[in-house]
Formats: structure tokens, C-alpha cells, sequence
């Protein structure tokens, strides 16, 4: 395995190299997208916070920092990472730290998302060799800057198969004080969206909305000062009630926060068999999907952003995309290699798509060398 | 201001071309008498300008379609223009070139609060797509100062912002989806109402590509539910420096307000002296705005009150009422305007680290005491978008020369500190010969690399971004 220690010998390594290369960083994230064989180009070695500045709400990282020491440094000033990414290790069984510049090839983002933005929206800036072995800077470091194009957003989530990103700057945000949550129970998936829909139409801000359809526990959760997020909780139990009819159970901050961490990680699905497969639809098509997924063979279903993001666990080798029928997308994240490679991780692009990612690869990574065939 | 020779081969042809465009679009469609194309010659920068060979106002993704299909054919350089609101040229013709206007787009095609996404034709302005939500409790946030005048196409072609873009984001932030029709005249979709597609973020990249990978006819927007109220804070403060700790202490106490306004001496007092808002005569003014429900106003107000108090401000005036809301932010809504009431004047747009602040605000003072030309502050405090206005007499022989070259050094600091050369105007030919200031030739050449897959033939508002020079051998391609 090569581990440089600087940018400039990851970029010696990638210009001497002979065939494909295999990006790894932490070593959490390698089994998303399709398999990879290449000899191991770590980016571990490329370490630390470069610049902080609280005031001024943005953080540089090398990428092979470790995402929890980012998020100790941003604790520590009361900020943090908006988009809440969420850890794989459990439920793909790895082991090892997550580092930022894995979470940015993949793009991992959390419940928050749905109301804060995915990773690529708090990404800034980058810095990055591409498989010519050329260091190439887009974006800077202040929030908002529109000098050329936003290369930022088009390797965020390119899985390493653009350039090896090598820096990553971000937007960061205050840390709400404090969270709750109303907990619904005894909702079907079609009552839990539309409880969901109504608190997301509302001007509550709720930036956590999670459906189990196994157990029909419906969360909401709600951050901000302690005193106004009391008042908040009030009124939003009140429209659900109106609207809804439901009755929602106010959760109190600290198993508010250990529900939705474990939401975020994905705790109900770590450990238990079957390929795992993450859905993406317009909110209101949630419910009709999940019948169509069940129908299809798919066990657990868990909704999140909404409703707008499926979670399903399906028996091996089972492809769920035909359940699709619509506007979507579906991505195989867990499974075994064999699987992946005969379903693909991704969901197939159109022609016309396919065409200018594969001339991108072209264009960044001429020898196609980096991390090839990992998405197509 | 250079610009490429106009391609004569392509002016010689000017009734064919014109023919064929007719020929595909409705009567009226096709503007090429030099009298009516003259409405064409600049956008915002009026400070250049050119004629096109003709101007195009197609009413459907089909009709763009065509449009581009034929220019692709003839090679000719397509020009796309929203409203025309662009203050860096980016919507500048050539005289070889076609502008392809989007005004003529202008539909709501789907909305869904469900789903809390609208999808509108291009050509639609930013605030008349607040305006088809709104009485349903939605807006889109996105809202540049042109909101009323400037179009989606545009907004997507710049990446827009706004003084609400703190809390809500920029237009990249709040963007679904796209139809997309490339220079070949095919259609392609990005993304959607669903988030978060696989594959490479080439929406992503489509936003702030100023028309060069594409024209967007089409987009799906992000709606989010009106706060239940807003009110603004005015703190003044004897010193930049103090106010910019203000700003930073406000930041790192979490509260997260919605705006952060800045404004200087010289621009405190014009603003005063053009619309009397009672404004204080400070060294700075910050406009703390901050939104929710009343008790989450009163509790946010409160926690500012106090953290300004620490910085012992000249004035501190919470708004008690809509009327002394609006009053309070009549001054800062006036500030370009009350600026040209003294003078021409150029307003620059670069971004700066907020800590670098008060360093940069001493460094502009310098700098225009060595040009003799004076400049005036107002920006965005809160995400370091500065607006420095610089005074010039524009009938005074040299004086826009000065002013250009003080406006360059501004920006050439504002990269210098960790900032960038524009935060939300874009660079068009304003700023494309300052890029390899901030970028060396491997980084354009990389973004180069992704208008060379969008685009081979470089004919979607060629001239414009790059410096001609890094450009030029990817330009002179189109001959062959």
C-alpha cells in the first residue's frame, strides 16, 4: 500500500503509477459502490485540521483526517458538520476511522439533510490530484464564491474516481443547544408521510422526520434554544392533532439524540442479512413505493427525510429497482461484491448522462486510474 | 476590454442564419434589424457593449432546441440572457453571436408543497416564483438585490445569492433539478424532485457555469414554508474592528440569524442623506435580522442585545414595529441607489474571510487615498461578501481607468487574505482576465476540461470566464 505524507508525494504517486489504483482513506466506505481492484493508494498519511476559524464559521481538513477529530474541534467552539453524515461502520460490518475525505467522496449525509443540505451544500473548497498527477484547487474557503466553475459539487460524491481529493473545506454551523422529539406511534406509512409532510410545511423547522414502518413509530425531532423549542414542540403537536390527528409523545433531548444517531447509522439494519438498498423518491410517492417493495420480496422498510428517502432490506441478490415505476433513484448499498457487480451499485444514468461522465472520467483521469469501475 | 475578432465568414452569412432561425421560430421570434438588436448590446455592465448578429426569443424547450441546433450547425457563438441583470457582462455579446433570450419562458409548470418543490420555466423572475407560492405560506429563499427584475436562467447561470443566503444558502443550495439543452440541441435531465441522485454532480457544476455548458430552460426549485416573522436589530459601532468582532461573537454564541448587514462611514452617511432613516453617524452600522416565532424573536433579539452590549455599541435599536423594521432597512435597501445620487460610481463584489474584516476595510482606506478616488462599504457581514463602491467621475478624462485599476487591487486582496474574486456576480469579462490571479493554469484547465464535454465546439458564450489567453487554443478548435 503507498501512504504518502504530503500532496506532493500523493501526486508523485499517482504519476508513477502503473495500473489502477485503489483510493482508500479510513477504509469504512470501501464496500459502497461497485468493487474495486488496484493496488492501495491511502490517503491516511495526508492529516489535520489546517485552518479553524469559529468567527467565521468554515474549516479546512486534510482528507485523511479523522471526521471525529473534526468533529471534537467543532464541539469544542459549540459548531458542527450541518449535514449530520452518517456512519457506515456498523452496518456494513467495518472497522477503522471515517475520514473526511471519504465522506466527501461519498457524499454522506444524515437525517439533517432534508433541512440542512447534503454534504456537497456545507462543501466549500477542494484540493485534489487527478489521475494525471496534476494538484488542482476549486472553491477557496468562504461560503460564498461563484470564480468558475463549482468543480466542489462535481467531486463531492464522485467516489475518488475523478481525482483524490486531498483537502476539504467546509461550511460549518452553530450547534443547536438542545433537541426533542415528538414520538407518533401506530401510524401506517401513508399517516407517518403525511404527519411528516405537514410538520416539514410548517415553520417549525423540523430537520429530522423518521418513519419505522416495522415497529410504526413515526420521530420528529426539533433543535434551537431550550426555551423556544418548548413553545415550538407545543404548537407542532397541536397541528399534527388538527391536521393529522394524531397524538404525538414529547421525547426529552438525551434519547431524542440517541434515537436519531442510531437513525442516522442505520442500527436497526447492522448485523441482520439481505442486501440493504437506499431509495430516493418525491415524498408522496414514499408510501406507494414501500407496498411495491414489500410486494417485490423487500423485508424492513425505514423512511427518512420525510419519506422521500427509503431504507430496505431486501434477500440477497433481490433487484429492487423495477419497484421504482417513477421519478427516483436506487443505490445497492450493501451487498455482496457479487452482487454489486451483477445489479451495479448505481442506478443506471441515461444515455445522454452516461455519455458526459464517462468523457468527464476522460477528461480527469486520462489513464483511467483512479478507482476504476466503481461507478460504471 | 478585449474581445475575440468577430468571425467574418459568420457576419457575411447573417442573412442565411437569420433565415433558418425564422424558420424554426414563430413570427417575432427573431430580432436581427441592428435598430431593435440594439436592446441587446449590454446587460448590467453597460460599460461595454456590442451588437449581436441577432437576438432570439424562443417559448419552449423544442423551440431552444432548434435555435441551438442551427447555431451548432453554422457555428455560430450562442449568447444565453436571462433579463439581462448581470452586473460582470456575463450576458454581453459579440457581434458574431446569437443572443438566446429566455423571456419568453416563463411558465409555473408543477407545483407541489407536498413535496415542497416548484418547477417553473427559466425565463420567470426570482420573486415571482415567491409570488406563485406565497399565499399558500411558501417562498423560494434564494434573493438577489435584482429579485424583482433578474431570471431563474440567470440565477442558476451565476449561482445567485442574496442577504438571506447566511441561513438559506445560494442558489446551488436550493436547486432541484434542470432541463438542460446542450449545444447540439439535445435535452438532457438533471436531477429532480427527488434528492440526491447517483452519479457526478453535474447539476452541481450546470450552476454557476454563466451559459456555458448549456441553457436551462427548466427548473425544479426547493420551496420552504414562511417563518412566522421577522424583525431586525440596528447596533452602531465607532469602529470597524469592533463591529466585525460583533459579527464573529454573534456567529460563536449560535444564534444563526438570517442577515448580517455591514455598512461603512461614507455609506452610512450618503444612505442617510438619500432617504433619512434615522441612521446614526457611526463608523460602522450592523443590521442583525433575525426570524421565528415572537417568543424565538424576543429570545434571539435578547441574546444579540447582550452580545453587542459587550462591545459597548454607539447605538443599539431593536425594531419594535413593522414601521421601524422597514425603516431601519430603507437605508441599506437605498445604498446603490443613494451612492449614484453623488456620483458614478463601480460596485465591485468579492469575498473575503469575515476575520480578515477589519484588516481589509483599513487596506481599501489606504488604497483609496493612493488612487484619490473614494469607496464606500456595504455588504454582507456574515458570509464576507463585500460590495466596495468606488467613486469616479465618469466625464473626467482617466477616471474610469483609475477606477478599474483600484478595482482590481481591491480584488486582487480580496484573494490575497483567502477570499475570491466574486461571491455572487459572477465573472463573465469583468473579472476574466483577474482568474489566473486566483487559479493557476492546471486548475482553469481542469474547469476548462468540463466546458470542452459540455460543449466541444466552445460556442456557448465562449469569450467569457477565462482569460482569452488560456482559452484561445480551445477556442480556435471550433474552426476545424
Amino acid at each position: 500500500m503507498m501512504r504518502p505524507e504530503t500532496e506532493a508525494a500523493l501526486a508523485e504517486c499517482v504519476r508513477g503509477a502503473r495500473g489502477p489504483l485503489c483510493i482508500t482513506g479510513g477504509g469504512t466506505r470501501q464496500a459502497l459502490g461497485n468493487p474495486v481492484t488496484g493496488e492501495a493508494l491511502s490517503v491516511a498519511g495526508l492529516s489535520g485540521i489546517t485552518l479553524y476559524d469559529p468567527g467565521a464559521l468554515t474549516l479546512v481538513a486534510q482528507a485523511g483526517t479523522p471526521l471525529a477529530e473534526v468533529e471534537e474541534a467543532l464541539a469544542a467552539e459549540g459548531q458542527m458538520l450541518p449535514f449530520e453524515p452518517m456512519d457506515h461502520r456498523a452496518v456494513l460490518g467495518t472497522s477503522g476511522a471515517p475520514t473526511v475525505g471519504g465522506m466527501v467522496a461519498c457524499n454522506v449525509s444524515g437525517p439533517r439533510r432534508i433541512q440542512a443540505g447534503a454534504c456537497r451544500d456545507s462543501l466549500i473548497g477542494i484540493r485534489f490530484v487527478n489521475g494525471a498527477g496534476a494538484v488542482i484547487r476549486n472553491g477557496g474557503r468562504v461560503m460564498k464564491n461563484v470564480t468558475g466553475y463549482d468543480l466542489v459539487k462535481l467531486l463531492a460524491g464522485s467516489h475518488g474516481t475523478l481525482g483524490v481529493l486531498t483537502e476539504v473545506a467546509f461550511k460549518v454551523l452553530p450547534r443547536p443547544e438542545t433537541c426533542l422529539a415528538l414520538r407518533i406511534g401506530g401510524l401506517d406509512d401513508a399517516g407517518a408521510v403525511a404527519a411528516m409532510t405537514v410538520a416539514l410545511g410548517s415553520p417549525c423547522e423540523a430537520n429530522g422526520l423518521v418513519h419505522l414502518s416495522g415497529p410504526a413509530e413515526t420521530w420528529i425531532r426539533l433543535e434551537g434554544f431550550a426555551d423556544a423549542l418548548k413553545v415550538r414542540a407545543g404548537k407542532l403537536a397541536a397541528l399534527l392533532k388538527t391536521r393529522c390527528g394524531v397524538s404525538a409523545e414529547i421525547v426529552e433531548a438525551g434519547p431524542a439524540r440517541a434515537a436519531f444517531e442510531g437513525f442516522r447509522d442505520l442500527a436497526w439494519a447492522a448485523g441482520r442479512p439481505g442486501d440493504l438498498w437506499r431509495l430516493s423518491v418525491r415524498p408522496s410517492d414514499g408510501p406507494a413505493l414501500a407496498a411495491r417493495l414489500r410486494a417485490a420480496g423487500a423485508g424492513e422498510i425505514v423512511f427518512d427525510w420525510g419519506g422521500g428517502l427509503l431504507w430496505a432490506l431486501a434477500p440477497e441478490g433481490t433487484d429492487l429497482r423495477p419497484a421504482l415505476a417513477g421519478p427516483g433513484h436506487a443505490t445497492l448499498l450493501r451487498a455482496g461484491p457479487e452482487t454489486r457487480r451483477a445489479l451495479g451499485a448505481f442506478q443506471p444514468e441515461a444515455p445522454a448522462i452516461a455519455a458526459i461522465s464517462k468523457a468527464l472520467r476522460a477528461r480527469f483521469d486520462p489513464r483511467g486510474i483512479l478507482n476504476p469501475g466503481r461507478m460504471g | 476590454m478585449d474581445m475575440p475578432i468577430p468571425d467574418a465568414s459568420i457576419l457575411t452569412r447573417k442573412p442565411q442564419i437569420v433565415a433558418r432561425l425564422e424558420a424554426v421560430l414563430p413570427p417575432g421570434a427573431v430580432i436581427s434589424d441592428p435598430m431593435e438588436t440594439r436592446a441587446y448590446e449590454c446587460d448590467g455592465l453597460t460599460a461595454y457593449r456590442c451588437q449581436p448578429l441577432a437576438a432570439v426569443l424562443p417559448a419552449s424547450t423544442a423551440e431552444v432546441a432548434a435555435v441551438l441546433r442551427i447555431c451548432h450547425e453554422e457555428g455560430v457563438p450562442v449568447v444565453p440572457r436571462g433579463s439581462g441583470t448581470s452586473l460582470a457582462g456575463g450576458a454581453m455579446p459579440t457581434a458574431d453571436s446569437v443572443i438566446l433570450g429566455v423571456a419568453r419562458l416563463n411558465a409555473v409548470l408543477e407545483t407541489s408543497y407536498d413535496d415542497r418543490y416548484i418547477r417553473v420555466q427559466t425565463g420567470r423572475t426570482n420573486l415571482s416564483v415567491t409570488g406563485a407560492v406565497e399565499a399558500d405560506g411558501f417562498f423560494y429563499a434564494p434573493d438577489p438585490s435584482s429579485q424583482l427584475a433578474c431570471a431563474i436562467a440567470g440565477n442558476i447561470g451565476m449561482n445567485s445569492g442574496g442577504a438571506h443566503c447566511l441561513k438559506y444558502g445560494v442558489t446551488t443550495n436550493n436547486l432541484l433539478g434542470v432541463t438542460l439543452v446542450l449545444m447540439d440541441g439535445s435535452v438532457v435531465e438533471l436531477g429532480g424532485a427527488h434528492l440526491d441522485a447517483a452519479g457526478y454532480d453535474l447539476l452541481g457544476v450546470v450552476c454557476g457555469s454563466e451559459g456555458q455548458l448549456g441553457v436551462v430552460t427548466e427548473a425544479t426549485l426547493r420551496i420552504l414554508p414562511k417563518p412566522e416573522g421577522a424583525r431586525p436589530i440596528m447596533l452602531g459601532f465607532d469602529s470597524n474592528e469592533v463591529a466585525g468582532a460583533c459579527v464573529a461573537d454573534i456567529i460563536r454564541a449560535g444564534v444563526l440569524p438570517v442577515a448580517i448587514e455591514f455598512m461603512d462611514r461614507p455609506c452610512i452617511r450618503a444612505c442617510e442623506a438619500f432617504v433619512h432613516a434615522g441612521y446614526p453617524d457611526v463608523e460602522a452600522l450592523l443590521i442583525v435580522e433575525v426570524e421565528g416565532s415572537e417568543e424565538e424573536i424576543a429570545s434571539q433579539l435578547a441574546r444579540i442585545r447582550a452580545i453587542a452590549e459587550r462591545h459597548a455599541p454607539s447605538e443599539l435599536r431593536e425594531s419594535a414595529s413593522a414601521e421601524q423594521s422597514a425603516l431601519i432597512w430603507k437605508g441599506r435597501k437605498a445604498a446603490f441607489g443613494a451612492m449614484g445620487q453623488i456620483n458614478d460610481y463601480m460596485c465591485l463584489d468579492g469575498t473575503i474571510p469575515v476575520s480578515a474584516l477589519p484588516m481589509v476595510l483599513r487596506r481599501i482606506e489606504e488604497m483609496s487615498a493612493q488612487y484619490g478616488l473614494k469607496v464606500a462599504n456595504v455588504f454582507h457581514a456574515g458570509d464576507g461578501n463585500m460590495h466596495p463602491l468606488i467613486l469616479f467621475d465618469a466625464n473626467q478624462p482617466g477616471d474610469l481607468e483609475k477606477c478599474e485599476a483600484l478595482g482590481a487591487d481591491i480584488l486582487c486582496l480580496c484573494v490575497e487574505v483567502g477570499g475570491c474574486l466574486t461571491g455572487e456576480h459572477g465573472v463573465g469579462v469583468e473579472k476574466r482576465d483577474l482568474m489566473s490571479v486566483q487559479f493557476s493554469p492546471d486548475d482553469l484547465s481542469a474547469q476548462m476540461d468540463v466546458k470542452d464535454v459540455f460543449d466541444p465546439g466552445w460556442l456557448l458564450n465562449p469569450a467569457k470566464v477565462f482569460p482569452l489567453a488560456a482559452s484561445e487554443t480551445r477556442r480556435a478548435g471550433r474552426a476545424s
